[in-house]
C-alpha cells in the first residue's frame, strides 16, 4: 500500500505509535491535581505536577530503562510523513491552555490557602515548561503552521524569543563557547542559569534586528518575530487579568518563571562540558553525535518526544521526534532527563555523576573540553 | 541564475528568488549573501557547505 504521497508502507510496525498519547498526561497535571484535591480533600495533591515531574518519572524512568531500538532507514520517510505523530503534538496545546484557565480560576476564585495556591502555580509551571519542549518539536519544522503553534506554546512562558534563538543561534553555536545554552564542565546549574536566560534573549534579538536590518527595516515592529512572540503573550495575560482580576498577575508570572527554569535545567544537561574542536580554517568543527549527551530512558523519551535522542537531533534538526535514532558513538546519561534535572539542582551532586564522564569522553585530556573560565585551575586545565 | 542547497536538510537558496524574508530580495546573487548566514530552516550548516546545483 501506499499513501498519496507515493511513499511504500514499511514492512514494520512502531512499537512506540501509541506510546506518543502518553505525553498529553503532562498537560492533564492540573485537570489531575483537581480531580485529587476534590476526591481526597488533601490539599497536597496541588503539588501533583512537581511531584509527578521531579519524583515519580525518575523511578519510573529507572524501572522501565532504556530502549535503542531504531526505526529502519527503509520506514523514515512513512514515518515522517504519517500526521497522526503531529496531532500528537498539536493536542498538547487545547490541553495547557484548559488547563491554565481552570488553574486562574482555582487560584482567584477556588477558595485555596497560600501553600495550596503555591502547589497550584509550580504544577501550571511545569506543563508550561515541558510545553517549550512542545513548541521546540513544532518550531523546528519547515511548515508554516507549526512554527506559528511553536509561538502559541511558548505564550505562558514569555519565552517567544526562544524559537528564533533556539533555531538560528543555539543550533549554529552549540558546544562552543560562545553558545548561551551550552552548560560548561565546572558551572553550577544556578551559574548557567542567569547566562542562558540573558545571553539567550539577547542573541535572538540580535538575530532579528540584523535580519530586518538586511531588509532595510527597523527592529522595532511587529514584523520582529521576537516582538511578535511577546505580543501573543501581552494578549494571553491582559485576557487572562481582564478575566479573572490583576490579583491573578504574580501566580501567571511565578508560572511562567518557573517553565522557563525548567526548559533551562534540561538545556543544562543536554551538552555539559562538551566542546566542538576549531578547524584549520578556525571554524568550529560541524556538529557530531560526540557534542551532544543522549539517554535511551524510556519514560523520558516517551514525554519528552525523543528530545534525548539529542544528537540525532542536532545532525538533522528538521526530522520530526518518531524518526529521531539513537547512535553508538553518542555519549550516554547514566539516567533520562528527568532524573539528571533533579541532580542538576545538587550541583555537588551533579559534578560527581557528571565530572568523570566528560574526562572520560575526552580520554582525560580536559583541554579538549568546555570548561567553564572561572574553574580552568580545578580541573588542572591551563588556558 | 545559480542554485544553492544546504547539506542537511535540502533548502535551496536559488539566485533566482532569493530569501526576501532573510532580506534577500529576488535576484539577490549568491555572492551578496554573507559567508555566515547559516541555513534558515536548520541552522546546523552555513554558507560556505552549500552545494551548487547543476541545472
Amino acid at each position: 500500500m501506499a499513501d498519496s504521497t507515493g511513499i511504500p508502507e514499511p514492512d514494520w510496525r512502531d512499537p512506540k505509535r501509541y506510546y506518543w498519547l502518553l505525553g498529553l498526561f503532562i498537560p492533564a497535571f492540573p485537570f489531575i491535581a483537581w480531580g485529587l484535591v476534590a476526591a481526597t480533600g488533601q490539599g497536597l495533591f496541588w503539588w501533583t505536577g512537581i511531584v509527578l515531574l521531579y519524583v515519580v518519572f525518575p523511578v519510573i524512568d529507572q524501572l522501565i530503562g532504556k530502549d535503542a531500538d531504531n526505526p529502519p532507514k527503509s520506514a523514515l520517510a512513512w514515518l515522517e510523513r504519517d500526521r497522526y505523530y503531529r496531532w500528537c503534538t498539536y493536542l498538547y496545546l487545547p490541553l495547557q491552555y484548559a488547563g491554565l484557565v481552570l488553574g486562574c480560576w482555582l487560584l482567584t476564585r477556588g477558595g485555596l490557602g497560600t501553600a495550596d495556591r503555591i502547589g497550584l502555580t509550580v504544577t501550571l509551571g511545569g506543563v508550561a515548561g515541558i510545553g517549550i519542549n512542545t513548541a521546540h518539536e513544532l518550531g523546528h519544522k519547515k511548515e508554516r503552521l507549526e512554527r506559528r503553534l511553536s509561538k502559541v506554546a511558548l505564550a505562558q512562558t514569555l519565552y517567544g524569543h526562544f524559537f528564533i534563538e533556539h533555531n538560528r543561534g543555539h543550533h549554529v553555536r552549540v558546544a562552543t563557547p560562545e553558545d548561551p545554552a551550552s552548560a560548561r564542565l565546572g558551572e553550577s546549574f544556578w551559574r548557567f542559569l542567569p547566562r542562558t536566560v540573558y545571553g539567550s534573549l539577547r542573541s535572538a534579538w540580535g538575530l532579528e534586528r540584523r535580519r530586518l536590518e538586511r531588509r532595510g527595516k527597523s527592529p522595532w515592529s511587529l514584523r520582529n518575530d521576537v516582538l511578535n512572540a511577546w505580543a501573543m503573550s501581552l494578549v494571553l495575560f491582559g485576557a487572562l487579568v481582564a478575566a479573572f482580576g490583576i490579583e491573578v498577575l504574580p501566580y501567571l508570572l511565578a508560572q511562567a518563571v518557573f517553565g522557563f527554569s525548567l526548559l533551562e535545567v534540561i538545556n543544562y544537561t543536554e551538552h555539559y562540558g562538551l566542546l566542538r574542536a576549531r578547524t584549520p580554517s578556525g571554524r568550529y568543527e560541524r556538529c557530531a553525535p560526540r557534542h551532544s549527551w543522549n539517554s535511551n530512558n524510556v519514560a523520558s523519551n516517551v514525554f519528552l518526544y525523543h528530545l534525548q535522542r539529542h544528537s540525532d537531533h542536532h545532525a538533522n534538526p528538521t526530522r520530526r521526534y518518531q524518526a529521531l535514532r539513537h547512535c553508538d558513538e553518542a555519549p550516554e546519561l547514566p539516567t533520562g532527563y528527568a532524573g539528571m534535572i533533579v541532580l542538576a539542582y545538587f550541583p555537588p551532586l551533579w559534578r560527581r555523576v557528571m565530572d568523570h564522564r566528560v574526562r572520560a569522553h575526552y580520554d582525560g585530556d580536559l583541554t579538549r573540553a568546555n570548561v567553564h573560565p572561572g574553574k580552568r585551575d580545578r580541573y588542572g586545565v591551563t588556558a | 541564475m545559480s542554485r544553492h542547497r544546504c547539506p542537511v536538510c535540502d533548502f535551496v537558496y536559488d539566485e533566482a528568488s532569493g530569501a526576501p524574508r532573510e532580506g534577500f530580495p529576488a535576484g539577490t546573487p549568491w555572492s551578496g549573501v554573507p559567508d555566515d548566514w547559516p541555513c534558515p530552516d536548520c541552522g546546523v550548516r552555513e554558507k560556505a557547505d552549500f552545494e551548487e546545483l547543476t541545472a
